[in-house]
């Protein structure tokens, strides 16, 4: 029973990782119509730029502080140079698009950093586990990463019901030309809403980097996870990202940990383990296919 | 029109490749790109290393390194090994990093009569059913270091060991070749998805299992990720890790930090391994280079080596190949390991050792040598081989 | 002035008929097998573009036909050399190297996974139907990952090509041809299938598929037999494939794999048949020539990429023949 409730908050925390990166991808998706395959570079470029500032100074916040803005610069970058050319255009052109720049990065950081992996440690402060219930221990900085995603799904909530510019980009995301004959820059508007999603996703890589591995390329390794979330819980829907990230990091987790298990009572343990591992790989897919062959808009199709 | 250029180039490009004929070619094979490019790229800066101190040359031969990315991918690997034996006449290769790759390039390079000296992967199938008078692993079969931390950990009288790998071949021959050498009961044995990144939910079974120590495998981030979130759970105080060489090379000790310090693992190779060879090695690869070497560039370093004692031996030509072959077979090279022959199937018998992870003086991670577990271990798939 | 489209196709037509000899004559054989992987590839970009250019059905999940096409050869193989039995019960099944028998197999074992997973998938659109194809893509390559016996994820080898009466397909020249053949004949048939009424029914379906349900077509059908004839056709590129590198394994099937053929479409022209091919050539072209000068050679086709979606609106096939291409 303690180990089900330890793996229901595993799974809480995989869920509220997913939603950090889900909700940028969703929000650009959502807002502007493009299909960002690029988004996990920012997650990457994130976690880069932590580490490294991290390493240098010995402070985790400063790295935060750093990172947040440079990633934000890069994507900006990206929006003005390369995204902004293609908003009239297929989907398909910008998933191309972004696919060169999935290489583009990957290769400039092994330029830049080289092969190696970087190092970044949890900070002191966050160091250490404490005892939810007796006998669960738990690693306060996988809570402070549940706490960052309630806070940024508190924070987007507010932005989009609560203020000026939040009402804005709702307007210009059902009708652009309204909102631009309105006197509203639509164009800053749009490099503004692609800023904050390259954010939100440094934001997870930097989240992310204590825990996992900071090399070129881990940005795709989530990156598929992500698209499965947004598209289980409604393109386009903040809400629906946060809903199908949970219900991601559930099925995910609970995959793992207790598959191999239950198949136990019916196969020998070697089958068992075999099937189980395979099982629990392909769980997310099943549980999206699932998901679209009954509700193929996904759970919380967004307006459109 | 694109077309009729982009061939028109290549053929003029290769044209020129192929003039030049003077010094011996090695083609080099290995991964350069992906997250597992620094493996590569160990390999490839050993083996330049020990060109470079022979300024150009090996065991006094003028050589050519030509090196290419396989990007992981076995096809890309084989157009690849391909075009260095058909255009470069390229008849010495080397460099594959992954079994994968390797299943799929060297019965190619084998079967058309050209040599293939392994510094990384060694399937068991290329020791075992599939082995070949021309295919040489100068590293280890893929199962050695695991089979010496299963002797060590039974030697330490741990009885309740937990295991865990990647749910793929090389993952199931790993916790098999542990097995083969412990004798102690198997308190879970958890196969993970490839290329996993969170591993909070198999961490949290793991203590609910209650082992007295935990065996895992798990190349590359993977491994990072694991040792990573293993200390962030507490676990490394309570219950002992033990590895592969592989998730403790000085690359990855620096992403890892003191999460790895005090975790006892497997290899055939250490900085710290005291002999003059390997002493002068670690001294100019650090000169050179600016970083501790890896096992991996150890034996980079070593397949250069062997194959300069096969090339001073037939005075660089390689056609006379039973005579190379035969001083391959020899094994005559000042090798940074101490000692080393092959066995009948072309695969080490070598001794390997386990190491500590520590912390140094000036606060770098590196290994320590504990113990030699092995003396003169022979992998287990050699009486399957047919040769001799 | 002469059509330049035709110009260009026949130009493109002589230099592939020419290759053998003339790599022959410079002494570079070994471009033959870089250029049957193209000629394969091509095969599986231009089934693609039937679904993806010319029935506006996005899919990342194209490469797992090729990877079950790829393990029907690899399986019956490995159970020809072992002699052993792929099934005995409820019917004998034993392992075989002669293509006239495998070949087909493949074929309609990747036309039998379109038409199930295809029947699931057809029922989303849009991001939705990307999503899905990948899903069912990804539960393939896991699947096939764990199978151990046929090698997990370190892949069958075959020991030889498969047999043919009358082709030596061991002959890099003979296998090329072959695969110079069956590209051909697959973009003469795509070609007229969509010129048919059949093809003009799926490109109704990409301009607007309520307009074709309203004037009385089962949208759904042509669309599910659409994708299956695709899945048919990269199954065999997979076969190909599998014999022309002697080996297969699940990264064949993997979703980076999907994705690079998808960028073959687009980078050459979707909804073209001939684009794809084109594309194809550049992607393998470049992937091995930069490869040759910097290690770094994706930091030099990211951009490049890029440029072809920025400036060559209807990819190089369009640049190319200042026509053709896609509607818009």
């Amino acid at each position: 029973m303690l180990l089900f409730i330890e793996q229901l908050l595993n799974g809480l925390q995989l869920g509220v990782m997913l939603f950090l990166m889900s909700a940028g991808l969703t929000l650009v998706f959502g807002i502007m119509q493009v299909i960002n395959l690029a988004h996990g570079s920012f997650y990457m470029i994130g976690a880069y730029v932590a580490a490294t500032v991290a390493a240098r100074s010995g402070s985790f916040l400063l790295g935060m502080a750093v990172a947040l803005p440079v990633a934000a610069a890069v994507g900006m970058t990206v929006e003005l140079t390369v995204l902004r050319r293609l908003y009239k255009r297929d989907h398909l052109d910008q998933v191309l698009a972004t696919f060169g720049l999935i290489f583009f990065f990957n290769e400039l950081t092994r330029i830049i950093w080289g092969r190696q992996p970087l190092f970044m440690d949890i900070p002191a402060w966050l160091g250490g586990a404490v005892e939810l219930l007796p006998g669960v221990h738990y690693p306060v900085y996988r809570l402070a990463i549940i706490l960052v995603g309630v806070l940024v799904a508190l924070f987007l909530y507010l932005l989009f019901s609560r203020t000026r510019l939040g009402m804005q980009i709702r307007a210009g995301a059902s009708n652009r030309e309204m909102v631009a004959a309105l006197g509203v820059n639509i164009r800053l508007l749009y490099t503004l809403v692609f800023g904050l999603g390259t954010m939100l996703a440094a934001l997870a890589g930097i989240m992310a980097g204590p825990i996992l591995a900071v090399e070129a390329g881990m940005g795709e390794s989530i990156l598929i996870l992500t698209f499965v979330v947004i598209v289980i819980g409604g393109i386009g829907s903040v809400r629906g990202a946060l809903i199908g990230a949970l219900l991601v990091g559930m099925v995910d987790t609970m995959g793992r940990a207790f598959l191999p298990d239950v198949l136990r009572f019916v196969f020998s343990p070697a089958t068992a383990d075999t099937l189980g591992a395979s099982l629990s790989s392909m769980s997310v897919y099943i549980f999206m296919a699932m998901v679209l062959t009954f509700k193929p808009a996904g759970l919380f199709p967004a307006h459109n | 029109m694109r077309k009729i250029v982009l061939s028109l180039v290549i053929l003029l490009f290769s044209m020129s490749g192929a003039m030049a004929a003077d010094p011996v070619k090695i083609g080099m094979i290995t991964t350069l790109s992906t997250k597992a490019g620094y493996l590569g790229e160990d390999i490839r800066d050993g083996f330049k290393l020990a060109i470079d101190q022979g300024q150009g040359k090996l065991g006094n031969i003028p050589v050519e390194l030509m090196v290419e990315d396989d990007g992981r991918k076995p096809e890309k690997g084989r157009q690849i090994a391909e075009r260095f034996m058909k255009r470069d006449k390229a008849q010495i290769l080397t460099g594959i990093v992954f079994s994968n790759v390797a299943m799929a390039v060297v019965p190619k390079i084998v079967r058309s009569g050209a040599f293939y000296v392994s510094p990384n992967a060694g399937p068991s199938k290329l020791a075992g059913k599939g082995c070949d008078k021309n295919y040489f692993n100068v590293a280890w079969q893929n199962d050695n270091l695991h089979e010496a931390v299963g002797q060590y950990v039974t030697e330490k009288k741990y009885n309740n060991v937990y295991l865990l790998a990647p749910n793929y071949p090389a993952g199931k021959d790993a916790l098999a070749g542990f097995k083969r050498f412990y004798k102690g009961k198997v308190a879970g044995e958890v196969y993970t998805t490839l290329g996993q990144s969170d591993y909070a939910a198999e961490l949290a079974s793991l203590r609910a299992a209650k082992p007295d120590a935990v065996y895992f495998f798990l190349p590359g981030g993977m491994g990072i990720n694991f040792i990573k979130q293993y200390a962030q759970a507490g676990l490394n105080e309570t219950t002992p890790l033990f590895g592969p060489a592989f998730s403790f090379d000085e690359r990855i000790l620096k992403a890892v930090g003191d999460a790895a310090v005090g975790v006892v693992n497997g290899s055939q190779w250490s900085a710290d391994l005291d002999t003059p060879e390997n002493m002068a090695f670690v001294a100019a690869f650090r000169k050179a280079y600016g970083r501790t070497p890896t096992l991996y560039a150890s034996q980079g370093y070593d397949a250069a080596l062997l194959i300069g004692s096969a090339l001073a031996a037939v005075k660089g030509d390689v056609s006379q190949s039973d005579a190379f072959r035969a001083a391959l077979e020899k094994a005559d090279f000042p090798t940074v390991r101490g000692a080393f022959k092959f066995g009948k199937n072309h695969h080490p018998v070598q001794d390997i050792y386990v190491r500590e992870v520590i912390k140094d003086e000036q606060g770098n991670f590196t290994n320590r040598l504990l113990k030699k577990v092995f003396t003169d271990h022979a992998d287990a798939y050699g009486p399957e081989c047919s040769m001799k | 002035m002469i059509n330049r489209k035709a110009v260009i196709n026949v130009l493109g037509l002589l230099i592939f008929l020419l290759l053998p000899p003339l790599t022959q004559l410079f002494g570079q054989e070994y471009l033959l097998s870089l250029f049957s992987r193209i000629l394969i590839y091509g095969l599986a970009a231009a089934s693609l573009d039937l679904i993806l250019g010319y029935g506006g059905m996005v899919s990342l999940g194209h490469a797992v036909f090729m990877g079950i096409g790829g393990y029907s050869v690899g399986i019956l193989a490995f159970h020809s050399y072992e002699s052993t039995a792929f099934m005995s019960w409820p019917l004998l099944i034993s392992g075989t190297e002669n293509a006239l028998l495998v070949w087909p197999v493949a074929v309609l074992a990747a036309a039998f996974f379109g038409l199930v997973t295809g029947a699931i998938c057809l029922r989303t659109k849009g991001m939705h139907f990307i999503m899905i194809t990948l899903a069912f893509a990804q539960m393939a390559y896991y699947f096939f990952v764990s199978l151990s016996t046929y090698g997990g994820s370190d892949g069958l080898s075959l020991y030889n090509r498969n047999t043919m009466p009358l082709f030596d397909l061991g002959s890099d020249v003979t296998f090329y041809y072959l695969c110079l053949g069956i590209l051909l004949v697959f973009l003469l048939m795509g070609h007229r299938l969509m010129q048919s009424h059949f093809g003009r029914v799926i490109s109704g379906c990409r301009e607007n598929e309520q307009r074709v349900q309203v004037l009385g077509f089962a949208s759904y059908r042509y669309k599910l037999a659409c994708y299956t004839f695709a899945a048919a056709a990269a199954g065999l590129a997979g076969a190909l494939l599998a014999n022309q590198g002697e080996f297969v394994s699940p990264g064949l099937m993997h979703w980076t794999k999907s994705g690079e053929i998808m960028v073959m479409v687009l980078l050459g022209g979707m909804g073209t048949l001939t684009g794809p091919v084109l594309g194809a050539a550049t992607l393998l072209l470049m992937e091995d020539f930069l490869a040759m000068y910097t290690e770094h050679w994706m930091v030099i086709l990211g951009p490049f990429l890029i440029v072809v979606v920025l400036f060559a609106k209807r990819g190089l096939y369009g640049l190319l023949t200042g026509a053709g291409g896609r509607h818009d």
